[in-house]
This record gives structure tokens, sequence and C-alpha cells, in this order.
């Protein structure tokens, strides 16, 4: 991160609720990071991260919008070109997840 | 007494999929009922995973022993049904599903001979600049962080549009201990008081409404009626988010600094697979939508097809529970199933009684008619493919595009991803406002399966089966 601003990969999501659940090890943009069990995909980044991906279009970063499934933008890359509905999709120890946020 | 011919299946397992299940299950008949999502409940009584810990009163405020009864009845049926969570009915036609399971990632087939839809409905979007930065959700997509994740969309929260919704998730928000910035609702005051005599043939309904207003303005909320929001503002350095809201009163620009925003226009019937299914449509005015038409027991235009739920206009969760029994009724009636008409005609009364209340819904939280007017030719419509008002404007002054699969063709509005569900509404809005024409006369999109993304080689797959 170094000079950038401090807001910089900041979180989006805030847990307010239901934060005793068991840890859930898995990797962010190639750096560790933990989530909880019951988590979805995009709980799971955007409690690290203000961003799940970058529209293919405008190149902004988007981070996801109806949270039920049916706007489709919340879909997230694996390390290994996998792609997944992050809102509908829970986490996994282990899950390698990339957001396309500056490092 | 299970006739043999029956081999119902239901989509969706919100209140009317859960209640139409419990019916046909009740009458001997063992359905198939294919969800989405990882657990019954729908949208409305979305139930958190397993493992959480939140009370239902937590959960569901005044609704939860509702939202108990319809779980529990659901999972009392589990031994009776054929029951298919993490499902995606992406494809309908002639007596078969096409059903994606999410978690395996494989499609398969399943065979009906009569099939309730129960699909439901989603935030109905109007969008406003700055609405693709992070940190911007729907209204009920900041509900489903709370219920169903324990998480805030953020911690000091503007929440704008109009509809019910609007006062729950605030109160909801502002509960969990989040700050509301404001609540910013397109509605007048004005419309709020004309909509009363017909709300007050549901008191305890009407109540709860006014109690969450009284209780945020009680906790000095600024709640604001006949806001116009102008834009959402987003930082530049660092993440690129969400810091404000710019709203209007009718005279002066208000700026409201937040980091994160909620925002819809009540709901919108998800109806694609009816339309797959070849069920006719009409154009509902107080809807301001083309819908299936269903009559009063949920048969459609196509026999063997039933419509329950706010898939077929929205009426509420309450009215979805008696649609999703009249519709299961309707089918074990017209198969030589017996059924008690006068339960059947009681539910009918239930739902004619429900209008008066829903047409004043209407009135106290009116769509923003005048929202096409305001929206900048650069508002992005479309967030899949960044298509603006100003691409759709062009194309129906200068291509002649008067029909919304006219427009789609020619601009991709509504091909995208999401299909339409979030720009559709404000597309049509857009070409009524540069045609001239009244709404009702610009068309519809046409749905087309995959009504979802799903992987594209399953897709040829599932082709090259047929």
């Amino acid at each position: 991160m170094g000079t950038t601003s401090m807001t910089v990969n900041t979180a989006l999501l805030h847990r307010v609720a239901e934060k005793d659940r068991a840890p859930v090890p898995f990797m962010l943009d190639g750096e560790p990071a933990t989530a909880l069990e019951g988590d979805t995909v995009l709980t799971a980044i955007l409690t690290h991260r203000a961003q799940l991906r970058r529209n293919e279009f405008s190149h902004e970063p988007r981070a996801g919008f109806c949270l039920m499934g049916a706007c489709q933008d919340c879909w997230v890359q694996t390390a290994t070109g996998e792609r997944l509905r992050s809102c509908a999709t829970f986490i996994q120890a282990g899950m390698q997840l990339t957001t396309g946020a500056p490092a | 007494m299970t006739a043999p011919t029956l081999q119902p299946v239901i989509v969706g397992a919100g209140p009317a999929g859960i209640r139409a299940a419990q019916t046909l299950v009740a009458h001997g008949v063992r359905p198939v009922v294919i969800d989405e999502a990882a657990r019954g409940g729908g949208q409305i009584y979305r139930r958190p995973p397993a493992h959480f810990a939140r009370s239902a009163q937590t959960l569901y405020g005044t609704e939860a022993a509702r939202a108990t009864a319809l779980h529990s009845t659901f999972d009392s049926l589990s031994a009776h049904i054929d029951y298919q969570p993490n499902s995606l009915v992406w494809n309908a036609q002639g007596g078969v599903l096409d059903v994606l399971h999410g978690p395996t990632q494989t499609t398969r087939t399943v065979p009906y001979q009569q099939l309730i839809v129960a699909s439901g409905a989603t935030d109905r979007v109007l969008p406003v600049p700055g609405w693709t930065l992070p940190g911007v959700y729907t209204l009920g997509g900041a509900q489903v962080a709370l219920k169903f994740q324990g998480c805030t969309i953020g911690s000091n929260v503007v929440l704008m549009g109009t509809g019910p919704l609007l006062y729950l998730v605030a109160y909801q928000y502002a509960k969990a201990g989040t700050k509301v910035a404001a609540v910013l609702d397109t509605a007048r005051f004005a419309d709020q008081l004309a909509a009363l005599p017909g709300m007050l043939t549901q008191p305890a309904v009407l109540g709860k409404g006014l109690y969450y207003v009284a209780w945020l303005r009680a906790q000095g909320v600024a709640v604001h009626t006949g806001a116009r929001p102008v834009r959402v503002e987003g930082s530049i350095e660092g993440d690129m988010r969400v810091n404000a809201v710019v709203w209007s009163d009718g005279n002066t620009e208000h700026t409201v600094p937040c980091d994160a925003v909620g925002f819809g226009y009540a709901l919108r019937s998800e109806t694609q697979l009816a339309d797959l299914l070849g069920c006719r449509f009409a154009w509902a005015p107080m809807h301001r939508s083309h819908l299936p038409e269903r009559e009063s027991a949920g048969r459609t235009s196509v026999a063997g097809v039933y419509l329950a739920g706010d898939g077929a206009g929205i009426m509420g969760a309450d009215a979805a529970e008696w649609a999703g029994e009249r519709a299961a009724l309707a089918l074990l009636d017209d198969h030589g199933v017996k059924v008690d008409a006068e339960r059947a005609a009681e539910l009918e009364r239930k739902l004619t009684h429900l209008m008066p209340f829903r047409q004043g819904l209407e009135r106290a939280f009116p769509f923003p008619t005048d929202w096409a007017a305001h929206a900048p030719d650069a508002l992005v419509v479309c967030r899949c493919e960044n298509i603006t008002a100003g691409e759709l404007r062009a194309c129906a002054r200068d291509a002649g595009a008067d029909e919304m699969n006219r427009l789609k063709a020619l601009t991709r509005v509504g091909m995208g991803r999401c299909q339409g569900r979030m720009c559709g509404v404000a597309a049509a809005e857009i070409l009524a406002q540069a045609t001239g024409k009244p709404i009702d006369q610009v068309g519809r999109l046409r749905g087309q399966a995959p009504i979802k993304p799903i992987p594209i080689h399953l897709q040829a797959q599932a082709e090259a089966a047929e």
C-alpha cells in the first residue's frame, strides 16, 4: 500500500452482529485474510476491501448492488480464473480470490 | 387419493411457494420445490445460515411470528416434498425446466406436468448519477446484508427512494446501531395524507409504518419528504467509494456526507419464467409495468401454469401466502382433486380486501413519474455495460427506436448480465420520455434463456441434449 491514501483497501461492510463464528482462512489478492463461517464470498471480501472487481466497460471498481442474485454485479474471479457470483456463494477455507484492487 | 397425472413443480420457496407446497402436500401430492437460495423463506423472510445466533425477533421484528410460522411449516414439509435448494431455473418450456445447481455448477432437466411459478421480486431501481460507486446498494440489498450476514453497508448511511421498505430499512439500521444520516423520500407528505383513507383498511399494517417514521424522527434521524436524489458523490483519492449524497427539495440542493447509500422505489416482479412459458402479458397501471395475466385463483393463459406472489404483481408477503395456497387449490381442482371450495373463496376474498390498502400504498409512495425528465444524458442507465441515458435518447432520436426490444437491439440496454432487471424500468421511462409516447406504449423487454448467466459450456451441453 505504501504511499497511497489511508482509505485504500478499507472495508466497505461493517459487522454489527453474528461476530462469534469460526474463522475461515482464505487468500485475498495474494494476501492471507480471515472470514467467518457462513460469510458469503461478497461479505468475506467487502469486510476487508471496498471493491469486488472492475467493470469490463468502465474499468471502475464495483462492489455488488442487489445482494440477492439479480444484478450480476458481484461476480468475482478466483486466482485460477473461475468466476463466482459472490453474493450467492459461501466462503470456503483456502479460496483464492482477486478483486483488481490496487495492491 | 393422488391423481396419477399430478407431477407439480413449484419454483421459489418464499411465502407463496411454501404455502403452495403445504397445500399440495395436505392433499396427498408430493411437489418438487426448486429454490435459488440455500434455505427456504424467500427474500422477506430470508434465513441466515444455520449456525447464526440472532433471534427471530431481532431478525424480523414485528413479522417474527409470521416468519417463524412460515419457516417451521417449510421445515415440517421436508419428508413430503422433493426440495431442491441452491438451484436456479434458467429455462422453461414444453414441460421441462433447465436447472443449474450452484455449488456443483451442473445443470439438469426437471420435467413438470403442472407448474406454480412463485419467482418473487427485486427492488425497482431508478438510477441516480454515482449509483455504480462501491457503497451504493438497493434497499433490499442493504436489508439482506444485515439480516443474512449481520453486516451493514456502511457506518453512516443515506437511505432514499420511496416505498415501505425505505422506512423499514432505516428503522432496522438505526436499531442495529448504525447512524442513518438521512432518509430521503421522493413522495410528498401530501401524498401520504391522501393515501390514508385506503390505508386505514389495514390499520395494523399502517400502524407499523407510522411507528417506524415516528420512531426515526424521535431518534433524531432527518426524514425528508418531497426529496429528489440528484447524485451520489465519491472519493477520488484512495478507494473509489461513496462519500456524500446531493438531493434537492425542489428549490435548493443539499449535501449529506455519508459512506453508503441504500435506495429503491418499491419492488418489481421477476417475470422472466412466465415469459419463457408463453404466458400472456398485459399492462398493469397500478404496477406501472407489463405483467403476466393471472385470474383470481392464479391461473395463467397457459394451461397447467399458475402464478403466485410478487412475481406476478407486487402485493406483499401476506398476499403471497394466500395466493400460493389459492394457486395450489386451483391446480388440484383443475386436475380432479377435491378441494375445500369455501377456503378457496375465503382466500380470494382476503386478496380482494387487500386492494384498497395496496392502492393506498401507491398513493403514499408514488412512482416518481418525472424521473426521466431529470435524468442527465451522462447518467449510466445500464450498469452492466455502461450505457447512458444520452445514448438511449440518441437511439430514439436518430435511429427511430420507439419500442424496448428495438432499443435493446441497437444499444444493448437490457442485454447485459442482469438482463434488464436493474435497468429495464429506467430504460422504458427514458424511451417514453424521448419518444413522447405513454409508458404503456413502449413495450417490454422479452425474457430470454438463460434468464440468469450460467457457464457457457453448460448451456451448450444442454442445447446439444435437446
